[in-house]
C-alpha cells in the first residue's frame, strides 16, 4: 500500500558563505490519510524546516515529498498552513483574510454567493463567525490563531500544516483550542501533521508522535503510536494508563536519550 | 442593644447613597460633551493664537522705527490690502490675486508630484523586489539624490527649451526619492510571512502586488509621499523665481524686483500655509489608507 503522504530520504542542508551546516538528514515518513502526526523535538532540530519542506516554501536537498503519488516541491493550497504567529493580513478584516483565500482556491469552482457561505461556514467552524467584521488587531491571540485555522481549512487542503499553533498562547486558550483542533479533526478527517514541542499536546491530540533527534542532521529518532480512542477528553485521559505511558515514552525520548544541550 | 442600635442605622443612608451619583452624571452628559470638544478646540488654536499675537507685536516694535529696513505688520496690511482680503481678484493678465497665483505653482506640482509618486513607487517596487535591480539601481539613486533641485533646472531648460516642463521636471526629480527609498524599504520589510501566505495561496505578481505589498508597505510609500511634496513645494518656489510666468515663486521675484517688501511678506504667508496643507492631506490620505495596517 501506497502511502498518502510520503517524506522519502530528506536531507537538508544549508550553505552560507562556505560552510554547510546539515539540518535534516535521512527523514522518511509514511502518513496515511486522515492520520494526525505530531512532529516533536527540542528546539533547533529542525522540525519547523520540516514542516516548511512539506509546505514547499523550503526546498530540499536530497529527496523529496510525495502527496497521493505526486511530488511536490512547490507551496500551494493542498497544503495549507497554520503558522505560528497567525500571518493574518492586518489590513484585512477577520472575514476578508479567510475569503482572500477562499477566492483564490475556488476562483473558477464556487460562486460568489457560494464563496461567500463557504467562508463563513469556516468561520463559524472556529466559533469566530461573531467576529467577521473585526480586524485581527482587535481581537485576541486565540481568535486570531482561530482564524489562521479557518484560513487553512477553507483551502480544503489534503493536508494540514500547523507550525507550533498554540505556542504563542496561554495555557487555558490553548487547552480550549486544542479542543477545536479535535473536533474539527473529528468531524472533517483531515489529514494533519503538527509541529509542537508541548509533550501533553502531542500524546492528546496525535494518532502517531515523531520524535526527532538534536540536531545538526536531525533525524527521525522513534515513532510512537498513541492508541488511545477518540473521541479523546482531557481530564479522562490524565489518569489513563495508556495516556502516561506514551507520555513518559516521549518525555524519556526528549529528556534521557536526547537530552538538549546547550550550544551542541 | 448595642448590636440593634449599630444595625440600624447604616441601612438608610444605602439606598440614598445609591440613588444621588447615578441621578447627577446623567443629566450633565451631553452638555459636557459639547464643553469638552470646545475645550480640547480651544487647547488647540488659543496657544499658538497667543503666540502669534506676540510675535506680531515684537515684529511691529522692532520695525516701527525710522530706520526699519523691514515693514512692519501695520504697513504690510495698509500696502499689501488687496492682496491680503481678496486672493482671487483679476485686473488684467499680470495682475491677479494671489490665490490664482498659488493655484497656478500648485497646477505644476500636481504634475510634477504626480509623475514623481507612479515613478517612485514603481521604482521603489522593483529596487525593494529584486536584488540585482536594488545593486545596480540604489548606487545611482544614492548619488542623484543629494543633487539640489535648481541644480538640475538649467538641464531641463536646455532639454525642453520652455520653462514650464522644466519647473515640472524640478519639481519630478525632487520628489521622486524620497518616493522611491521610502518604497523599496517598504517593499524589503514586507514579513516573511505574508510573503509565505502569498505563495501557499498561489497568488500571481499582480495579485501579490495589490493584496500583499500596496497594503503592506503603504505606510512607508506615504512616508515617502509626505517628504515629497514637502520638498516639490519647496522646489517650485525657487523654480518659478527663476523661470518666470504667473506662479507664486515668480510673484516673489518680481515683487522683490519692484521692491514691494510688504508683498513678498504676503506672499511668505500664502506658501507657508500652502505648504502645510498640502503636508496635512497627504498625511491624512495615509492615515486613512493604512488605517489597520499596524497590528
Amino acid at each position: 500500500m501506497t502511502a498518502y503522504l510520503k517524506l522519502d530520504h530528506i536531507d537538508k542542508s544549508f550553505a552560507r558563505g562556505g560552510t554547510v551546516s546539515e539540518v535534516l538528514k535521512d527523514v522518511s515518513l509514511d502518513i496515511a490519510k486522515g492520520e494526525y502526526v505530531s512532529v516533536i523535538g527540542h528546539s533547533g532540530c529542525g522540525k519547523s524546516t520540516l514542516l516548511n519542506i512539506v509546505a514547499g516554501l523550503t526546498e530540499v536537498s536530497a529527496g523529496g515529498v510525495i502527496l497521493e503519488g505526486r511530488q511536490v516541491d512547490s507551496p500551494g493550497p493542498d497544503r495549507a498552513v497554520v503558522f505560528q504567529n497567525h500571518s493574518l493580513l492586518p489590513w484585512l478584516s477577520v472575514y476578508d483574510n479567510v475569503r482572500l483565500a477562499v477566492d483564490k482556491v475556488f476562483a473558477g469552482v464556487k460562486s460568489r454567493a457560494e464563496r461567500h457561505a463557504w467562508t463563513l461556514h469556516n468561520l463559524d467552524l472556529v466559533q469566530m463567525g461573531h467576529a467577521k467584521d473585526k480586524r485581527p488587531s482587535e481581537v485576541s491571540g486565540g481568535m486570531k490563531q482561530r482564524v489562521g485555522i479557518a484560513r487553512a481549512l477553507a483551502m480544503e487542503p489534503k493536508v494540514l500544516l500547523l507550525d507550533e499553533p498554540f505556542g504563542a498562547l496561554d495555557a487555558l486558550t490553548r487547552a480550549h483550542l486544542q479542543d477545536s483542533v479535535m473536533q474539527i479533526h473529528a468531524s472533517l478527517g483531515n489529514t494533519v501533521i503538527m509541529i509542537t514541542h508541548d509533550v501533553d499536546e502531542a500524546v492528546l491530540l496525535s494518532d502517531r508522535i515523531v520524535m526527532m533527534t538534536n540536531g545538526p542532521a536531525a533525524r527521525i529518532g522513534e515513532v510512537l503510536d498513541v492508541p488511545l480512542a477518540r473521541p479523546r477528553r482531557r481530564l479522562e485521559l490524565v489518569t489513563d494508563p495508556a495516556y502516561l505511558k506514551c507520555r513518559e515514552a516521549v518525555l524519556k525520548f526528549l529528556y534521557e536519550r536526547h537530552r538538549f544541550v546547550e550550544a551542541a | 442593644m448595642s448590636v440593634t442600635a449599630l444595625k440600624s442605622p447604616p441601612t438608610p443612608p444605602r439606598p440614598t447613597a445609591q440613588i444621588v451619583p447615578l441621578a447627577l452624571p446623567r443629566r450633565p452628559a451631553r452638555p459636557s460633551r459639547a464643553a469638552a470638544t470646545a475645550r480640547t478646540v480651544a487647547a488647540a488654536v488659543v496657544p499658538p493664537a497667543i503666540v502669534l499675537v506676540l510675535l506680531l507685536g515684537l515684529w511691529e516694535l522692532l520695525c516701527a522705527g525710522p530706520g526699519a529696513t523691514l515693514p512692519p505688520p501695520s504697513t504690510i496690511w495698509q500696502e499689501s490690502y488687496d492682496l491680503i482680503v481678496n486672493p482671487f481678484f483679476e485686473n488684467g493678465s499680470q495682475d491677479i490675486g494671489l490665490g490664482w497665483r498659488v493655484l497656478i505653482s500648485l497646477q505644476r506640482v500636481a504634475i510634477g508630484f504626480g509623475l514623481a509618486a507612479i515613478a517612485g513607487i514603481v521604482l521603489g517596487v522593483l529596487v525593494g523586489q529584486s536584488v540585482w535591480a536594488m545593486r545596480g539601481l540604489d548606487p545611482i539613486f544614492q548619488v542623484l539624490r543629494t543633487v539640489p533641485p535648481l541644480a538640475w533646472l538649467p538641464i531641463a531648460l536646455a532639454a525642453f527649451r520652455d520653462s514650464n516642463p522644466s519647473a515640472i521636471f524640478v519639481i519630478f526629480i525632487t520628489a521622486i526619492w524620497p518616493v522611491i527609498i521610502n518604497t523599496a524599504v517598504g517593499v524589503r520589510n514586507i514579513p516573511q510571512d505574508y510573503r509565505n501566505v502569498a505563495k501557499v495561496l498561489r497568488l500571481n505578481p499582480l495579485e501579490f502586488f495589490l493584496k500583499i505589498m500596496l497594503p503592506s508597505a503603504a505606510p512607508y510609500i506615504f512616508t515617502g509621499l509626505r517628504i515629497g511634496i514637502g520638498l516639490s513645494w519647496l522646489a517650485i518656489v525657487a523654480a518659478e523665481m527663476l523661470t518666470g510666468g504667473v506662479g507664486i515663486g515668480f510673484f516673489i521675484w518680481d515683487a522683490w524686483n519692484s521692491s514691494r517688501l510688504p508683498d513678498i511678506i504676503v506672499a511668505l504667508v500664502y506658501i507657508g500655509v500652502v505648504g502645510f496643507i498640502l503636508d496635512r492631506l497627504v498625511a491624512g490620505l495615509g492615515a486613512f489608507i493604512t488605517r489597520g495596517t499596524t497590528a
